[in-house]
């Protein structure tokens, strides 16, 4: 038996210990949010937090996350109260079919710097096939 | 599957020699891609994730030891690391990106052994030593004879690494670099990766040059030939061609989808011109 937090509240699993973190999320808690995109660490779609930290969930067995605090994109607004990130993606049109923001707000709602060169750095493992990037930059940057 | 979940240094020791079988598992990030393509199905896993006496940085009189389990973001924010050991600092700021980084670790990059190892040009050049554990007691080797091949190590059977030992250089270099050349900003795997340590003496001759190039061979390689040629000598253009050409007597590149034998060659040599003639920025 595995012991965590998701979005602040306590969660037990009891499956496989090498289920991946993405699929104990959206087929055993039903948080649909975190999407999949290689499945192998290069496209940074399926990125949550654990313990504060950007990671990419299908890289994660669940066995590993005994006693962390994860958090998903489900935590971070509520469409009658939207993250500022998530206001300021809608301004600049930082999402277009939608499947890389879940990820990309993860990692950006950790992201100290205001630098076009730093959020460039910070957010390059994550790709998206829409935008282009620059609308991305300028919604995390105006926030 | 069966996974086996030490908790201490010891109890990893003790599990893996009753299942010499194991793989073992440290931030997943690789290991993990290979799960995911059923490769590593009904294998056993020994999960050393939870050993938290492996995530720690020792510093002692003549280095610094990073614990084999430590993360490499948490590497890149360590002052000493970061003042003593930059090559290594830019080069573990350049795997995969920033969720990778959170949980891939040292010696996970090490015991996968990967040509392109992004970290392994920085640990040659500085020198580094592998302090392993095993059921036969401690070992202590030195970084570059720790790879064997392609996915391939000297380490074994039952013998986990505890640690990496980087040693205080005797002088502040005058010049150093690493450079990662991928396809991608992130999550890339090298063409090439080079990092350089030059010491000059007061009129310009070279006292001692180290110089590795990653994914340009089966393992890391320091650059045996250029680095002896050009030591004692100044280093004008001749000579520096010169020792662009020794450059391929310590490498093997090979051509995959990924680049090509020529441009490999053309973009190492690129990187060790500039850092010879002092075109590289210093900080």
């Amino acid at each position: 038996m595995i012991t965590f937090t998701i979005n602040g509240k306590k969660r037990t699993y009891k499956g496989l210990a090498f289920k991946r973190l993405i699929d104990v999320l959206r087929e055993d808690f039903a948080l649909t949010g975190t999407k999949e995109g290689c499945g192998e660490g290069e496209c940074g779609a399926c990125t949550v937090l654990v313990d504060d930290l950007p990671a990419t969930s299908c890289l994660i067995p669940i066995g590993q996350m005994q006693g962390r605090a994860i958090e998903t994109v489900e935590n971070l607004g509520r469409p009658d109260k939207l993250h500022p990130l998530q206001k300021s993606f809608l301004k600049h049109g930082g999402s277009q079919c939608g499947f890389c923001t879940p990820g990309i707000l993860m990692s950006a709602s950790r992201l100290q710097t205001k630098k076009h060169s730093g959020i460039r750095k910070a957010m390059a493992g994550h790709l998206c096939r829409c935008t282009g990037y620059q609308q991305i930059v300028d919604s995390i940057r105006n926030k | 599957m069966t996974v086996l979940g030490p908790r201490t240094g010891s109890e990893a020791v003790a599990l893996y020699e009753k299942n010499p079988q194991a793989i073992p598992l440290a931030g997943g990030t690789d290991l993990m891609v290979a799960w995911n393509r059923g490769t590593l199905n009904h294998k056993t896993i020994l999960d050393l994730s939870a050993v938290r006496e492996w995530r720690a940085i020792a510093k002692t009189e003549t280095g610094v030891l990073i614990g084999s389990l430590l993360p490499l973001s948490e590497l890149q924010k360590d002052p000493v690391i970061f003042e003593k050991f930059p090559l290594l600092v830019q080069a573990a700021s350049i795997v995969g990106a920033w969720q990778i980084q959170n949980r891939a670790t040292l010696a996970g990059n090490i015991a996968n052994a990967s040509p392109a190892g992004d970290t392994f040009p920085p640990l040659v050049v500085y020198e580094a030593v592998v302090h392993t554990v095993s059921p036969h007691g401690p070992r202590s080797i030195p970084v570059r004879e720790v790879f064997a091949g392609v996915k391939k190590t000297t380490l074994g059977p039952g013998e986990l690494i505890a640690s990496i030992e980087l040693p205080f250089l005797k002088q502040n270099p005058d010049r150093q670099l690493f450079r990662k050349v991928g396809g991608r900003a992130a999550m890339t795997i090298s063409k090439t990766a080079a990092a350089g340590l030059l010491w000059l003496k007061p009129d310009g001759a070279v006292k001692e040059l180290r110089f590795a190039l990653g994914s340009m061979a089966p393992t890391v390689r320091r650059l045996r030939a250029a680095e002896k040629f050009v030591k004692g000598k100044k280093l004008t253009p001749e000579i520096v061609s010169e020792a662009l050409e020794l450059l391929k007597k310590d490498v093997s590149p090979i051509d995959d989808w990924r680049s090509t034998i020529e441009y490999r060659l053309r973009v190492s040599q690129n990187l060790l011109e500039a850092f010879l003639l002092g075109h590289v920025p210093q900080r």
